[in-house]
């Protein structure tokens, strides 16, 4: 028998700590939920962790005002209902969200541009956090500064709300574009692209070397149908945020249950003409085309 | 050409599919990494990982897509398999919540998400049986090995089992792919976790 193991060595809150959490999580679906009935059915349809928010982005765009984090008290119900993960938004930059967060004992914190932020100049910092934190870019230049301030996880920001994937699908090829062409540089390229990119250097060399991001790549804003799942990972996406696209849609249970064997079976177009049949409408939705930059929530926080 | 299936209906299966490869090269084994999402390829793999995740996701894959009957074929067939974290859960004989419907392959009953909560995953090294130094270990909203069977404790964390083996089967509570270190893939797919010392 092994010897009894020093518990003084423990260390919590570690880089390696916090980017293993999110490594967990992929191949999966988070779904956003308002309440714990929510939560209990997005658990049982299969998802990995929930997103615990006061309204879904498509109710936020609809309600205008000020966005801010949920009631802790709604947080502890649906964290007292689940088994698997709570995720909890915090406002861009308001760090007191994020450590209130911490305390109710969410185990990821987004810190979304879909609420109203409450810094426009800093982001959260990150480090000081025992919790991993999950963070939206539009390109790898913002990717890399999210990275750099802490971050555990990156998804795209999308264009959340509008059940239209367009959005996602830009800023994925654009990261997944940015690390190609990185890779094929030299050194004093690279460094070049960093001062250019208002990116971290070391970051820059590392993620050109591994022909991917450090840290889990997630898709997120407008992911609306199994199709749209399974797209983002063919798109070499790690796993999926659906937002208002679960609980806006006719009926959710079907869409829940239909979008994790989606993610599942992304390669497999027959498999996926069989998820994708008689699950109901999705969300009704607005085109991100038809939208003015003011009214897109993406440009928050770069 | 040894074939070494990884489950990958849903948790981090490059990291696993990297170690085995790292492993495998160390004993001078060729592998070919099979990612298992469907069901149809686990009977032509002659060793399987279950990889970390989330238990209840995971669990309700492998019953939906037709390959937890196989896993258990794989066992009854003698061949190896290492269970790491969700791995565990889904392995044990019993998980103890109605959410997750384990397979039974590894006589433990386990207490799931134990530790607590993320804030409280940790990692520190740990001393297991059969390596001569501590292994780095990363507990990460890690289940608890509560009631052991008839199975070979490895490792305990403040007296509690945190990694076992019964017979082809090992689990651990802990994600041993998340550092470099190859030495329980080896203990689990290659019978010897050092040899040969001076390939590491």
């Amino acid at each position: 028998m092994p010897e009894e193991t020093d518990l003084e060595d423990l260390k919590r809150g570690t880089d390696l700590v916090k980017r293993g959490f999110a490594q967990m999580q992929k191949g999966g679906v988070i779904m956003d939920v308002v309440t714990p009935e929510q939560a209990r059915i997005a658990e049982d349809a299969g998802a990995v962790a929930v997103m615990s928010l006061e309204a879904v982005p498509a109710d936020i765009r609809k309600r205008g005002g000020v966005a801010r984090m949920a009631d802790p008290a709604s947080v502890e119900e649906i964290i007292d209902e689940v088994s698997i993960p709570v995720m909890g938004k915090a406002r861009i930059g308001h760090h007191t969200e994020a450590q209130i967060l911490e305390a109710v004992g969410v185990d990821m914190i987004d810190e979304s541009e879909v609420l109203t932020p409450a810094d426009d100049a800093y982001h959260i910092d990150k480090r000081e956090f025992t919790s991993p934190f999950v963070c939206g870019a539009r390109n790898l230049g913002e990717a890399l500064r999210r990275i750099d301030e802490g971050a555990a996880m990156i998804r795209t920001k999308g264009e959340a709300g509008t059940g239209d994937v367009n959005q996602a699908v830009t800023h994925q090829r654009a990261i997944k574009g940015a690390i190609r062409q990185l890779s094929g540089m030299n050194h004093e390229e690279r460094e070049k692209w960093a001062r250019e990119h208002e990116a971290p250097a070391d970051l820059v060399h590392e993620t050109a070397e591994m022909e991917r991001l450090p840290v889990v790549n997630f898709a997120a804003g407008g992911i609306a149908t199994p199709a749209d799942a399974a797209l983002m990972m063919h798109h070499g996406c790690d796993g999926i945020f659906v937002g208002s696209g679960i609980f806006g849609a006719e009926d959710p249970v079907s869409m829940g249950n239909a979008i994790v064997n989606a993610v599942n079976n992304w390669d497999d177009p027959e498999t996926l003409a069989e998820i994708a049949s008689n699950i109901g409408k999705g969300m009704k939705g607005q085109s991100n085309s038809d939208m003015s930059d003011d009214e897109k929530l993406q440009g928050r926080g770069v | 050409m040894l074939r070494a299936g990884v489950v990958a209906v849903q948790g981090d299966v490059s990291e696993h599919a990297d170690a085995i490869e790292r492993a495998a090269r160390l004993h001078g084994e060729d592998v070919e990494i099979v990612e298992i999402r469907q069901s149809g390829l686990v009977p032509d793999c002659d060793l399987l990982l279950l990889p970390g995740g989330e238990s209840t996701t995971i669990s309700r894959l492998l019953h939906s897509e037709g390959i937890a009957a196989e896993i258990r074929a794989h066992v009854d067939a003698g061949k190896p398999v290492l269970a790491t974290c969700a791995g565990l859960i889904v392995a044990s004989t019993d998980a103890k919540d109605a959410r997750v419907d384990p397979l039974g392959i590894l006589d433990v009953t386990v207490d799931r998400n134990a530790f607590g909560r993320q804030k409280d995953s940790f990692e520190a090294p740990l001393d297991v049986d059969g390596l001569a130094e501590p292994f780095p270990a990363v507990f990460i909203r890690a289940p608890l090995i509560d009631d052991a069977g008839d199975v070979a404790v490895l490792a305990r964390w403040d007296g509690d089992p945190v990694a076992v083996r019964d017979g082809p089967v090992v689990g651990t509570s802990f994600h041993p792919e998340l550092t470099d270190d190859v030495r329980i893939h080896r203990l689990a797919f290659f019978a010897s976790s050092e040899a040969p010392a001076e390939a590491e």
